[in-house]
Formats: C-alpha cells, sequence, structure tokens
C-alpha cells in the first residue's frame, strides 16, 4: 500500500500546530534513534483540558503527519482523550498500514506525547 | 561496458525487477554457496572433529578446508591463525574483551589507552568504548576525519602515543566508502609505539579489496561471512600468533578440550581452544563457497566492475538536484558505498517510495555508525546505496528515476510564487 496518501502529505507540507509555545505545562521531547528522528510535544493543560498543543521538531513524512494530526485531534479536548489514545487510534487517523518498520515513525508523535503528559503530571504531585 | 553477473544469484532471477542496492548490508548468495550447503545437510551431514565414521570425516575435511581458504584470501601465514566467528562483532568482541591478557598496560599505572576512528561501525567502537570503563586510568580516543571524508593523519600522529595500547579501525567505511591507507596508518602507528596492537575491521573489504595481512602488518583482522557473499552466523577472526596465544576464551565447553580432569582443564591448541562449542558448520561450508566465488571471478574483476559502477554512480548522483554525497569524490580511494541526503527528503521517505514505486532495495538512517552521522556528518540520517557483483549500470538509472519520483511525491507542489 502506497502510504504517502494526499492527506498524509498534505500534512506533512503545511502542519497544523507546528511550533513551539510559550509556557507550556507539558513538555517532552522524543526521538527515533534509527532514523535520527526527533519530536517534541508542548502542552498547555488547563484544568484538565487541552488548551493549546504544538510539536516541532524533524522526521520523516510518516512521523511530521502524525504529529499533525495527533494534535489536531487533541486540540481543545479533555485531557482524557490524550491519555486514552491509542497506537490503533493513531493508525486509524493515520489512515495507512505501516509496515513494521516504519511504525516507529507513526507512533512518535503518541509515545511523546504521552510522555510529555505523565511526565509532568508526577512532577506536579510532589 | 560492464560484465553481467547477476545469474549467479538466485534471488536475481526469483524476482527480476528486484534493484537490491544493498550489498554492504548483507550480500545476495550466490548459487554455488546454497549448493554446498545443502549438500552438507542432505548428503554427510555429521558433526566435525569427533566422529569416526566417515561421513564425520568428510564434513571435517571440507569445514578445515575453509581454513585454508580464509588463510588464502587475507594472505595469512597460518591456517592455525584464523578463527571460525559468528561475524565481525563477534570477532572484535573476543578481542576486545581479552584486554587484559594481551597486553600489560593495564597493570600500569596509566592504564591502557585505546583509539578508534570516527568512522567507525558500532561494533568496532562500541566494544572499546566500553572496556575501558573497566579501568580507571584508562583512555579511550577517536580520531578525526578531513574536510575529504578521509581519516585526519595528523591528528593520527597527535593521538597516538608510545603508551597507545590498541588501535582500531576499519579498513573501508561502512557508510563512507573510504578505503583507508590502512598500510600507511600502521607504519605510522609503528613509529611512535612498535608494540601498539592494530585491529583491522575488514567487513567492508574482505569481497572488494584483495587484502594482505602480512603487507598490511596489522595484528588482528575481521569480517563477516555474509558480506562477502556467504551466510549469516559466520566470520572470522585472525591473529598474529603471538597475540592469538594470549586470547582468553571467550567460549568454554566442548571442541576446545585436551583433558579435563576433576581438578582442571587443559586446553586444545590453535584454534579449537577459541572455538568452543558445536560451530556453524554449514555456514562455515557456505562461507568457502562464498570465497571460491569471490576468487573465482578475480580481484581483478571485481575491483573493475565495482570501479566502473562507483564512477557512473556518482557522476549520475551528481546530476541530481540539492544531493549531496557524504564520502571521497576520487573513486580510486573509495568503494560502492555512497550514503547522501536529498534536501527535503527524508533518507526514510527515500527508502519507502523507492521500494514501492522501483523496487530498489537501500538503507536509510545511520548505518550503525551513529557517532559518525551526528558528531561528523551533522546529519541524523542518510540514504545509502551499496553496489554488488550483481549490479548493473541500468541499477543506477533505475535509482536516479526512482529519486526523481519521490522528490515528485515528497516536495510541496509550487502554487505559483513560492512562499
Ligand atoms: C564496517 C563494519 N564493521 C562491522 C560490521 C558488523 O558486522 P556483523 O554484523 O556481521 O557482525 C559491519 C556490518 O554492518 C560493518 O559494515
Amino acid at each position: 500500500m502506497n502510504i504517502y496518501q494526499e492527506e498524509i502529505l498534505a500534512h506533512y507540507h503545511e502542519p497544523s500546530n507546528n511550533g513551539e509555545l510559550k509556557d507550556p505545562t507539558h513538555t517532552h521531547c522524543g526521538f527515533n534513534p534509527t532514523c535520527g528522528d526527533k519530536i517534541c510535544i508542548d502542552l498547555i493543560i488547563d484544568h484538565d483540558t487541552i488548551t493549546d498543543i504544538s510539536f516541532h521538531g524533524q522526521g520523516c513524512a510518516i512521523s511530521q503527519a502524525a504529529a499533525s494530526m495527533l494534535t489536531e485531534h487533541v486540540k481543545g479536548k479533555p485531557a482524557n482523550t490524550l491519555k486514552n489514545l491509542t497506537k490503533d487510534d493513531i493508525l486509524e487517523i493515520l489512515g495507512v498500514e505501516l509496515s513494521m518498520n516504519r511504525m516507529k515513525c507513526g507512533l512518535l508523535a503518541l509515545e511523546t506525547a504521552h510522555r510529555a503528559y505523565y511526565k509532568n503530571i508526577d512532577e506536579s504531585k510532589s | 561496458m560492464n560484465t553481467k553477473l547477476s545469474h549467479y544469484f538466485p534471488q536475481c532471477t526469483h524476482d527480476p525487477t528486484l534493484i537490491y542496492l544493498d550489498t554492504a548490508a548483507t550480500s545476495l548468495t550466490p548459487t554455488n554457496v546454497l549448493v554446498s550447503m545443502e549438500r552438507y545437510y542432505t548428503q554427510y551431514r555429521s558433526n566435525v572433529s569427533r566422529g569416526i565414521y566417515s561421513n564425520a570425516e568428510t564434513a571435517t575435511k571440507v569445514y578445515e578446508a575453509v581454513r585454508e581458504k580464509c588463510r588464502a584470501l587475507i594472505g595469512a601465514q597460518d591456517v592455525q591463525e584464523i578463527i571460525f566467528t559468528a561475524g565481525t562483532t563477534h570477532s572484535i568482541n573476543m578481542i576486545s574483551s581479552s584486554i587484559s591478557t594481551l597486553t600489560d598496560d593495564i597493570n600500569r599505572a596509566h592504564g591502557p589507552h585505546i583509539v578508534v576512528t570516527a568512522m567507525d561501525h558500532h561494533a568496532n567502537f562500541v566494544p572499546w568504548q566500553h572496556v575501558i570503563t573497566h579501568y580507571p586510568e584508562g583512555t579511550f580516543s577517536v580520531i578525526d576525519l578531513s574536510d575529504d571524508y578521509t581519516l585526519n593523519l595528523t591528528h593520527l600522529t597527535e593521538i597516538l602515543t608510545e603508551k597507545t595500547t590498541i588501535l582500531a579501525l576499519p579498513y573501508i567505511s561502512n557508510v563512507l566508502g573510504t578505503i583507508n591507507p590502512v598500510r600507511e596508518i600502521i607504519a605510522i602507528a609503528r613509529d611512535i609505539n612498535p608494540d601498539i596492537i592494530i585491529v583491522v575491521d575488514a567487513a567492508q573489504a574482505a569481497a572488494h579489496v584483495p587484502i594482505d595481512v602480512l603487507q598490511l602488518d596489522c595484528d588482528f583482522l575481521a569480517f563477516s561471512g555474509h558480506k562477502i557473499y556467504g551466510p549469516t552466523g559466520t566470520g572470522i577472526l585472525w591473529g598474529k600468533r603471538k597475540h592469538l596465544e594470549k586470547v582468553e576464551p571467550f567460549l568454554f565447553g566442548g571442541e576446545m578440550i585436551a583433558e579435563v580432569t576433576h581438578e582442571q582443564t587443559i586446553y586444545k591448541d590453535l584454534p579449537q581452544r577459541l572455538e568452543a562449542g558445536t560451530p556453524n558448520i554449514a555456514g562455515v561450508i557456505g562461507m568457502g563457497s562464498a570465497i571460491d566465488f569471490i576468487q573465482s571471478i578475480g580481484f581483478s574483476t571485481i575491483t573493475d566492475h565495482e570501479k566502473e559502477l562507483t564512477k557512473y554512480a556518482l557522476e549520475q548522483l551528481k546530476l541530481i538536484d540539492d544531493l549531496t554525497i557524504y564520502g571521497p569524490q576520487d573513486e580510486k580511494i573509495r568503494t560502492g558505498v555512497i550514503s547522501f541526503t536529498v534536501d527535503n527528503m527524508h533518507p526514510h521517505d527515500i527508502a519507502s517510495i523507492l521500494s514501492t514505486e522501483k523496487n530498489i532495495a537501500l538503507r536509510a538512517g545511520n548505518h550503525c555508525a551513529m557517532p559518525l552521522h551526528i558528531q561528523h556528518m551533522d546529519v541524523p540520517a542518510t540514504a545509502r546505496i551499496s553496489i554488488g557483483l550483481h549490479n548493473t549500470r541500468e541499477d543506477i538509472d533505475h535509482l536516479v528515476d526512482g529519486l526523481e519520483i519521490a522528490r515528485k511525491i515528497l516536495c510541496k507542489p509550487s502554487k505559483g510564487q513560492k512562499v
């Protein structure tokens, strides 16, 4: 299956929510060491709502498009939407089948967003 | 015109549209290698060095004959200096983990000093970086590259001292394709310290350039069977006998034993002392046939074929807009391992698209050379092609077409004025 579908390329060429946030409440950078991809996710969570989210970094079309689509999907929604977001959800949003070797590209944004979410929750408890 | 050699490889017949440009990762397998391994499994399967019956003798004879083939391939003096291993990684770890018996430096106040290069594969970098952590006084240095992607020999002379214990370097870089002037480097190193132990990683060299360990004057040399048209899980460690005698076995068990009593064990002589356990018999036999294959083609045909294609590939790639090649421009000091990037196209996307659109197999990533990519080339990843005997000029033409297709797919369609 051709993974370079129009929608993926559109997100790759003109990503949504691309850049850094000022004063994020949560932030994390994730790496994919085999391909050198890096994605950072900034979140602003206010009263359990994701009031803003952005990503920046470098990577292939799949990892960039997945990050863009993820941010669109959760922005303005309850924090639980991100918390409960699964691998299958991301693959459904992407709308293409990924080979084993490209799976890491598709899931880097999700893993990074989850880490951002949990990292700062833990810190704020302490 | 280059010679057509693809008919030796069943995979090329199985999938005639396949354009395999990843020989540096692992080479395709010629028919004679498959036949010899099948013959072992179907005609004289038995263990080596133990049975008395005739098949066991056949197996032992065929297996041991491979040692001689390896010896001849690298110009070693003595077959007993050829140790069969699972591959280059295994071979290098055997030496690095034995540093305490190989050298007295660990007992000296300054500890061992290990030098590697910025272009080493992780297999010849990490074992050394790891072993030095056992010695608080030990030091680890990395030789830099020059702007033309060759080793910086001035930096080499600055780093090496009369106390340097080990110099580990690749014969040929698996990313840049650079053929290092190993003989010259070793002469420089021995001038500084005659006792330095020099470890040559010949994984990317053994199938592509003739090797002569005596002329090089290295102390150890390793290669993998699967990169010389042989099966996976095979390889050798060669070492000067005086060093091999000091290498501590990595594995203990059967096959390596002269005598065991409750009180003590006496080991066999080389090479068995360093080859505990039932070996990869079929694999070693296959590796022997791979060497037969290389010798039957001959290094002059191999280098002619590969140099011609490398030159052609470099010329064609240079015509592509926004493409950067990482490696020497001069095909005389390089092989057909060519890494490149194209602006605004991630190597993973290039590899995916070339696979789906053109059935081209090429590699994307850091090719197990992260320090080189991140600290010297300043790119997280590259696309890499590597040329083997089956390749033709048409393969390069398809690559060039494929890269233009990738550009059409990946690059933003220009809507009038560029922003
Ligand atoms: C230069 C170099 N050294 C070492 C290795 C490791 O070889 P193996 O994985 O067969 O042990 C490779 C293979 O990728 C290589 O290209």
